[in-house]
């Protein structure tokens, strides 16, 4: 467990001598959320319809942009081997890796999801209900992309793979956490899609680490 | 039967077998895919509802069926493959993959050319159609993670991770008209309520089964016919290949 503890706070410090890894993602979210307002005419009220879908994937997309780096520079400098050499179960240091990235560059972008939604015009219950769905389903995507990433390190040509095998995976994600903001908008229920992305989050967190740790020590051989 | 077993899974006993058997199974495919497409364009009769539109069924359904069997099939490959370190169950792997887009391709093409007459749309965005779509690019995935390695076994089972994750999907492509409200029909045939109670008249039925029959036995010759590409290919440095090229 302490081994957990000292890669998590490893993460941390590194990221915060490096202020632009958690801002960068942040600048990239509102630019992608400002371009749709401009896409369409400014007070249509389509913007309210659509607000939900631009905040999922603009948050999918900005999440996605550090997921890359997660592993290579531990590729690099060894420090990826002497992870999965330690005396620790590599999922667990996978796990830790993951969480502190979530933390990290997810995290933010939970925090201004509000800031986007009520100025794509949606009702402050829709707010709250979008910033529930992303609090449960970003730690989805940031360990869907952690796995991604633990494939393509290993790969030399791998271009934009990432994303290519991220997105499909997310698909389940965007459905139940629009669904969630969708209903809230509309004044229904909307427990029922929150419970499927909690159930989502559950099962990649503790399956997906297993799956990393495979895949990185593939990347490794 | 243990030991033949493990023999086939030497390169070299592989290649002579799948040479013996592709032919076979792409004579039965040729015959039986001739048969249930004559059967279903020529014997069957028109739907009441639907014309002759309906009989678009008899590629729709197998490349759909085989869409999902091949993913399921590269997955247990890719078990094998991970488990057992097994050289041959890696090369099924990424010799299943383009076949199994290419069916899937086939299905989404098909079933828009059926959706078109039918529902009066080529495309609806409901659970059927769009999760097929994400096999496709799951399909994809497999494809591209391929390519991008140069080392071919660590190429292979980073793909098998992928299948074994991506295997989620499957259940949700053939449940997905279960689950959901759709406006593609539910299970006809492959449920256990259609095998006891069939949901099709017997004489638009047996031209379906004999055409998923020889659409199964021509992906197994495909399949045997690329591994054996495939297999040769990672064996070139090989005695036995290098005798099998200048033979």
């Amino acid at each position: 467990m302490s081994a957990a503890a000292a890669v998590f706070r490893r993460e941390l410090l590194l990221a915060a001598r490096r202020p632009a890894e958690w801002a960068q993602p942040l600048v990239f979210y509102a630019i992608v959320a400002l371009l749709f307002p401009l896409g369409i005419e400014a007070h249509d009220p389509a913007l309210k319809v659509f607000a939900p879908a631009v905040v999922w994937v603009g948050a999918l997309l900005a999440a996605l942009l550090g997921v890359e780096r997660i592993f290579r520079g531990d590729l690099d400098d060894g420090t990826l081997e002497q992870l999965l050499l330690a005396d620790a179960p590599a999922p667990l240091l996978v796990a830790a890796k993951l969480a502190a990235h979530w933390l990290i560059t997810a995290l933010p972008l939970v925090v201004a999801a509000p800031v986007l939604g009520i100025a794509l015009g949606l009702e402050p219950l829709a707010v709250k209900v979008l910033t529930l769905s992303l609090l449960l389903g970003t730690p989805t995507l940031m360990f869907t992309g952690g796995f991604a990433a633990a494939l393509t390190v290993g790969a030399q040509r791998a271009g934009i793979l990432l994303p290519i095998l991220v997105l499909p995976l997310m698909t389940p994600a965007v459905i139940f956490g629009g669904g969630a903001v969708r209903a809230a908008a509309a004044g229904l229920p909307f427990d029922a899609p929150l419970y499927f992305l909690g159930a989502l989050t559950a099962l990649t967190v503790t399956l997906l680490p297993f799956a990393a740790a495979g895949a990185l020590r593939n990347a490794i051989e | 039967m243990w030991t033949w077993f493990h023999q086939l899974a030497s390169p070299p006993t592989f290649y002579r077998f799948a040479d013996v058997l592709a032919p076979w199974l792409f004579g039965f495919a040729v015959l039986l895919i001739g048969v249930g497409v004559y059967g279903g364009l020529f014997l069957a009769p028109a739907d009441y509802q639907q014309g002759d539109a309906f009989r678009i069924i008899y590629i729709h359904v197998p490349a759909a069926a085989l869409s999902l069997s091949i993913y399921t099939l590269m997955a247990v490959a890719g078990g094998i493959a991970l488990i057992w370190r097994m050289k041959l169950a890696e090369v099924a792997v990424v010799s299943a993959a383009p076949v199994g887009a290419s069916f899937t391709a086939l299905a989404l093409i098909t079933g828009m050319l059926w959706g078109k007459p039918t529902w009066g749309a080529y495309w609806v965005w409901d659970a059927r159609l769009t999760s097929e779509l994400v096999l496709l690019f799951l399909y994809a995935g497999i494809i591209g993670l391929n390519q991008a390695y140069s080392d071919p076994r660590a190429g292979a089972r980073a793909c098998a991770w992928l299948a074994l994750v991506g295997l989620i999907n499957v259940p949700i492509v053939h449940f997905s008209v279960t689950w959901w409200n759709s406006l593609h029909q539910g299970a006809s045939i492959l449920s256990v309520e259609g095998i006891r109670n069939p949901k099709i008249s017997g004489d638009m039925l047996w031209p379906l089964l004999v055409s998923l029959g020889g659409f199964y036995l021509f992906f197994g010759a495909v399949w045997l016919r690329r591994m054996q590409n495939e297999v040769l290919w990672r064996e070139r440095n090989a005695r036995w290949a290098q005798a099998m090229v200048v033979a």
